[in-house]
């Protein structure tokens, strides 16, 4: 960790226009949830059906397979891309520093922007739904948080290889996760979400079979593999940054 | 006092030779990498900068293989060529991280010293965006000296600058030349480099081409052999009377299609051929109608030194 990188990477995250979309996906779970807890006072069949498997279906759409893809990549790609694509990264490479330190330190401020963003905001969006700070909201809340490191790790790791890491990484989170992974079974394996979900399942305990919570996934091989991918990403991201190319003019 | 070395220094990029078999030492003062664009300057001050690796060859500082040792910016300062900073912040905060980044004692005396050795403490407290192309190339400058280091390396540093602000870099390279650092800049217009450089490395093509101080490359430059293309009112007359004059070494009476002719003379002596020209031509009574030198251009001028 080098104070510094965070400082400046903070700096470049949240001071351009991407803050305005950051906090607008959040807004929109929180909107959407607070409008299904009124909904639920006027109506009993709603308010039934939110405290049955409703609540975790709107935690699971909209929290962890949107918003936590979404902030992870936008804050994983924006902690390390537009440097590396105007050259600005030659600033922190051309210091006595340690690559797998500007890494690493990058990815806590990407991780620190999707817990902002993301974990909390869903940590909230489940104490509107369910009416409490109960294991539901937690099980989401930790289940998010893990999303995010795996999200952060891999689409910094991508901006780091590639500079078309947004369009790879969207194709990823929604073509892949969403659209693959809900038709095609074997996919989900292959998914940061699916993983995720298995946390959450796990934390939710007996509870997860009465909200229908189902991961394809167990909870050992989830949380391996978020466990793997974070830390090879990251390692990948430092090692490529010993060597990258950079950008020449001429 | 530090050194910088190329032995033999290759590097090529698939099918494409940037640098080939380039041998040079950078010493304590002012060296200046001249060179059309396209000559693999910014590929050898990358090596340099230890960011990039030679494909044949070493390049070594002191001694020590720069690529991938990330200990030696502690000895050397990189002003890079493009203009991108991180400008959501102020040239102070920017030059105050940079010396932080480096680890050193007391960053902010270390910050103050470097922006007031550029000249910009009247401006350190605004945004990098709004500064001027200038302004932003002083604030480049600062970062790299922020640490004192003992090696400053600029690609194409005089970019984009006014005649003033031109003429502040100039003495303040000087002068840390004149500390006994060693510092290297690049750049493809000879007047600038002669003005300050106190050797010049001339590249071409990827190809080390010449090297010396100034006074040696104007002369190579110079005194190479000339081409004129000239139309007058007896084209034969004059291709005779040009190739009994010592200045020239060929004449070429050239006809088109339509009949209408010009001599193309190869002039060895470039101040000898001009003087003499006109001369000759009152003599001979001939009228000049047009003389001009054939393929001026940096390139070529520069391609002479290669052939050589």
């Amino acid at each position: 960790m080098n104070a510094t990188v965070a400082a400046l990477t903070s700096r470049s995250l949240l001071g351009r226009k991407r803050t305005l979309v950051l906090l607008l996906l959040p807004a929109a779970l929180l909107g959407l949830c607070t409008l299904a807890r009124v909904l639920a006072g006027l109506d009993p069949d709603i308010e039934q059906a939110l405290n049955g498997p409703l609540a975790a279906n709107l935690l699971t759409a909209f929290g962890i397979a949107i918003l936590m893809p979404l902030l992870g990549l936008i804050a994983g790609t924006g902690a390390i891309g537009p440097e590396i694509d105007e050259g600005s990264i030659v600033y922190l490479l051309a210091k006595p520093l340690n690559r797998y330190s500007i890494a690493i330190t990058k990815l806590v401020v990407a991780i620190g922007v999707v817990v902002l963003f993301g974990a909390l905001p869903i940590t909230v969006a489940g104490v509107v739904l369910t009416g409490e700070l109960g294991t539901v909201t937690l099980g989401y809340g930790v289940g998010a948080l893990a999303a995010g490191c795996a999200y952060s790790a891999v689409f910094l790791a991508l901006a780091v290889v590639t500079r078309n890491a947004v369009v790879i990484g969207l194709i990823y989170a929604l073509i892949w996760e969403s659209l693959v992974g809900g038709v095609v079974p074997g996919a989900q394996t292959l998914s940061i979400q699916q993983w995720s979900m298995a946390v959450v399942q796990e934390l939710l305990g007996d509870t997860a079979q009465r909200l229908s919570v189902e991961a394809a996934v167990g909870f050992g091989t989830g949380l391996a593999l978020l466990t793997l991918v974070t830390v090879t990403a990251a390692a990948y991201a430092g090692n490529r940054l010993q060597t990258l190319p950079l950008h020449d003019n001429s | 006092m530090s050194t910088v070395a190329l032995e033999q220094v290759s590097r090529w990029f698939g099918n494409v030779v940037a640098v080939n078999d380039v041998t040079m030492h950078i010493g304590p003062g002012v060296t200046g990498l001249l060179g059309p664009n396209g000559a693999g300057k910014s590929t050898l001050i990358n090596m340099m900068a230890g960011f990039l690796a030679p494909s044949a060859g070493s390049v070594t500082l002191d001694g020590r293989p720069l690529y991938r040792d990330q200990e030696i910016y502690r000895e050397v300062g990189l002003v890079p060529e493009r203009e991108e900073m991180y400008d959501a912040v102020t040239g102070w905060q920017f030059v105050l991280a940079n010396a932080k980044l480096h680890k050193l004692p007391d960053p902010a005396a270390a910050a103050r010293r470097a922006i007031g050795t550029v000249d910009m403490a009247a401006a350190q407290d605004r945004d990098i965006r709004t500064y001027s192309k200038g302004m932003k190339q002083r604030i480049k400058m600062a970062t790299a000296i922020v640490h004192d280091p003992a090696v400053l390396l600029l690609d194409e540093p005089f970019n984009g600058m006014d005649p003033r602000q031109r003429l502040h870099l100039m003495d303040l390279l000087h002068d840390l030349g004149d500390q006994g650092r060693t510092i290297l800049f690049s750049s493809h217009i000879l007047e600038e480099v002669e003005q300050i450089a106190g050797r010049i490395e001339v590249m071409v093509s990827g190809r080390h081409a010449a090297s010396g101080d100034f006074r040696r490359i104007r002369r190579l430059m110079t005194q190479r052999p000339h081409q004129y293309t000239i139309r007058s009112s007896d084209d034969r007359a004059l291709a005779s009377a040009v190739i009994a004059e010592q200045s020239a070494s060929g004449v070429e009476l050239v006809t088109d299609k339509l009949g209408s002719s010009t001599v193309h003379v190869q002039a060895t002596d470039f101040s000898a051929f001009v003087h003499a020209l006109p001369q000759l031509a009152s003599r001979h009574g001939i009228r000049l109608l047009e003389v001009r030198p054939a393929d001026e251009s940096l390139e070529s001028v520069f391609s002479y030194l290669v052939a050589r």
